[in-house]
């Protein structure tokens, strides 16, 4: 939600991150899939049979004009319709810490793919940390521009907060990526405090134990 | 009313396939058939299609879209009317370069059984009384309707259809090809219609038979021998029908109570609203090319339509592990057919890990809209069909 990273060649950082996850010719699906620039990037780059939930109907439209196979609906409601490991992937990229119930959103992702990928900003990434502590006051970023009381974020979590999470859902993290502000990852060793402190986004990647 | 009718050699009639017919006849081609057994348990034998067919079938048989029509469509898609010489319903979708390309594609629009544009129905003949049907037509099904098709896709040879696409009572079948025939269904667009028609649309329709019934020419639907037709009945009943197409806002902005060619309201009963004058003129402009008799058949038919209850209530058993592509689309000012209907189909699919897109389409216009210039839904429709012929190789 505006959290995007910046460009190369055109995409988006994180999602050449999770191109490079995915092997060819699976199954995916991408909830929150936007404009359709990641499941276009798979389709051209993986030939991926790709699907798509986005909650903004223009965005939906615009999708399937392009010959992608996208619906209109939510990540919250719409998860719970999909039968079981229907999936290879099922990406959540930037969008769980705009949900309601990320716990119940993140156990229906696990459940209906063999590989979680789920990306979202890291609200332990120190210059947040530091607006609060310096200023008393919510964080306001480039990337995170609004206000407390007009973000469509309402759950946001730290890499540690998530990791956390993972454990208590018994989800194995198969893979976990900080990007730092200048773009660059953080080699995926890093003590968790340091991706915790130094990484803007964090990309994970998920299993069911 | 005064209509133009142009005589039929300016527009040369349907070609028709008769299935089982035992004697002569019959205009078109004729085909030896066990005849078509109905859901009602009644087996209609013989029984003629009509039907419109553009662009050209490729070597391989694989480039066919088969086009639904609408409870009071028929299968002049794309092509001129023969009663009212008027462009065909859907050419602004069909045609060269346009979403339902006939460059690329050969479309297939055939009339409903129980129609009255060449297709068996209450107005044809029956070999037993050597007079029309009347009610004597078996009550039939949008089932049946299907099947009726599907004998006429054997008999053009062909084994799979890359689409199939209609809105309304042609979502319907859609909807019953994918669920009943879905192997030979490669991707299917149903567009404002329903898994089940509502409570709310068999009323509309009940109001409109009534109508029709109501009428002292219908004459207990025998009308056809005594050379009359019970046209004040069927018109009203294409009045109501018609708001119902419509929205509150589209006849609003269309007609506001604007008065009809006048200063002052008249305290009378004369059309003294334009809205009046428009639907009193839809209505009788339909009576010339629609049989009475056929409006209750295919009312009812509709109306019958209820794929929860065929899979014991759970739609999701309908496209049970289908492989077919699916388009779905609503408009946001249907009230007929709202999105949340569409929502359904949506959801029984999503249950297979069906390949669905789903668009609702933002506009006034009300369920009408499909038939309708909408650039968005175009472009839905092209993005759609041109993935799904990738994908066949079509292109």
């Amino acid at each position: 939600m505006n959290a995007h990273t910046y460009s190369i060649d055109g995409h988006r950082q994180d999602h050449l991150i999770i191109q490079s996850m995915i092997k060819p010719n699976t199954h995916v699906l991408d909830i929150g899939c936007g404009d359709g620039a990641l499941l276009e990037l798979l389709r051209e780059t993986k030939n991926i049979d790709g699907r798509g939930i986005e909650i903004s109907q223009k965005n939906v439209n615009q999708s399937v004009a392009k010959g992608l196979s996208v619906i209109q609906g939510d990540a919250d409601k719409d998860l719970s319709n999909y039968p079981d490991n229907s999936f290879d992937y099922a990406i959540l990229s930037l969008t769980i810490q705009a949900t309601k119930n990320p716990r119940t959103v993140l156990e229906q992702l696990l459940r209906i793919s063999n590989h979680a990928i789920v990306s979202f900003p890291n609200f332990g990434h120190w210059p947040i940390r530091w607006q609060i502590l310096a200023y008393g006051r919510m964080p306001v970023t480039d990337k995170l521009p609004e206000q407390w009381y007009n973000t469509p974020n309402i759950h946001f979590c730290t890499i540690k907060d998530f990791t956390t999470l993972c454990k208590t859902i018994d989800a194995r993290v198969e893979k976990s990526i900080a990007i730092q502000n200048s773009g660059k990852t953080l080699n995926e060793n890093t003590p968790l405090f340091l991706k915790n402190l130094l990484g803007r986004e964090a990309i994970f990647m998920l299993e069911k134990k | 009313m005064d209509h133009k009718q142009p005589t039929s050699s300016e527009v040369p009639p349907s070609q028709t396939v008769t299935f089982g017919d035992t004697g002569a006849g019959a205009n078109g081609q004729t085909v030896s058939h066990d005849g078509l057994k109905l859901e009602c348990g009644e087996i209609l034998k013989p029984f003629t299609i009509a039907y419109e067919t553009y662009g050209q079938l490729n070597a391989n048989k694989s480039n066919a879209i088969l086009i639904c029509h609408a409870l009071t469509g028929d299968q002049y898609a794309a092509s001129t009317h023969p009663v009212t010489g008027k462009p065909g319903w859907w050419e602004i979708m069909i045609g060269p370069g346009k979403p339902i390309d006939t460059d690329k594609y050969f479309i297939i629009c055939c009339n409903v059984i129980g129609g009255c544009m060449g297709s068996t129905g209450p107005a044809s003949i029956n070999r037993e009384t050597g007079q029309a049907y009347g009610l004597d037509f078996p009550v039939i099904t949008i089932g049946d309707m299907v099947k009726a098709q599907v004998y006429l896709i054997d008999h053009l040879g062909i084994e799979t259809l890359f689409s199939v696409i209609g809105g309304s009572m042609g979502g319907m079948q859609v909807l019953e090809w994918a669920s009943r025939y879905s192997d030979r269904v490669f991707s299917a667009i149903p567009i404002a219609t329903a898994a089940r028609h509502s409570s709310q649309n068999i009323a509309f329709h009940e109001v409109g038979r009534q109508a029709v019934m109501a009428d002292p020419d219908w004459l207990g639907g025998r009308y056809y021998e005594q050379d009359k037709n019970p046209r004040k009945g069927l018109a009203v009943a294409r009045m109501a029908a018609h708001i119902t197409y419509l929205s509150d806002e589209a006849l609003h902005q269309k007609f506001g109570r604007n008065l009809q060619e006048r200063e002052h309201i008249s305290f009378g009963f004369d059309a003294d609203f334009q809205v009046e004058s428009y639907l009193r003129h839809q209505g009788f402009r339909f009576v010339d090319r629609f049989d009475a008799n056929s409006y209750l058949y295919i009312t009812r038919a509709m109306d019958y339509f209820d794929l929860f209850s065929e899979n014991d209530g759970l739609l999701a058993k309908a496209f049970l592990d289908t492989k077919t592509r699916f388009c779905v689309v609503s408009f946001t000012s249907d009230w007929l057919f709202p999105t949340r209907e569409s929502r359904q189909i949506v959801h029984a699919l999503t249950a297979n890990a069906a390949n669905v897109s789903f668009v609702e389409i933002e506009t006034a216009r009300g369920h009408d809209a499909f038939l309708l210039d909408e650039p968005e839904f175009f472009s839905a429709i092209n993005g759609f069909l041109t993935a799904a012929a990738k994908q066949k190789g079509l292109s």
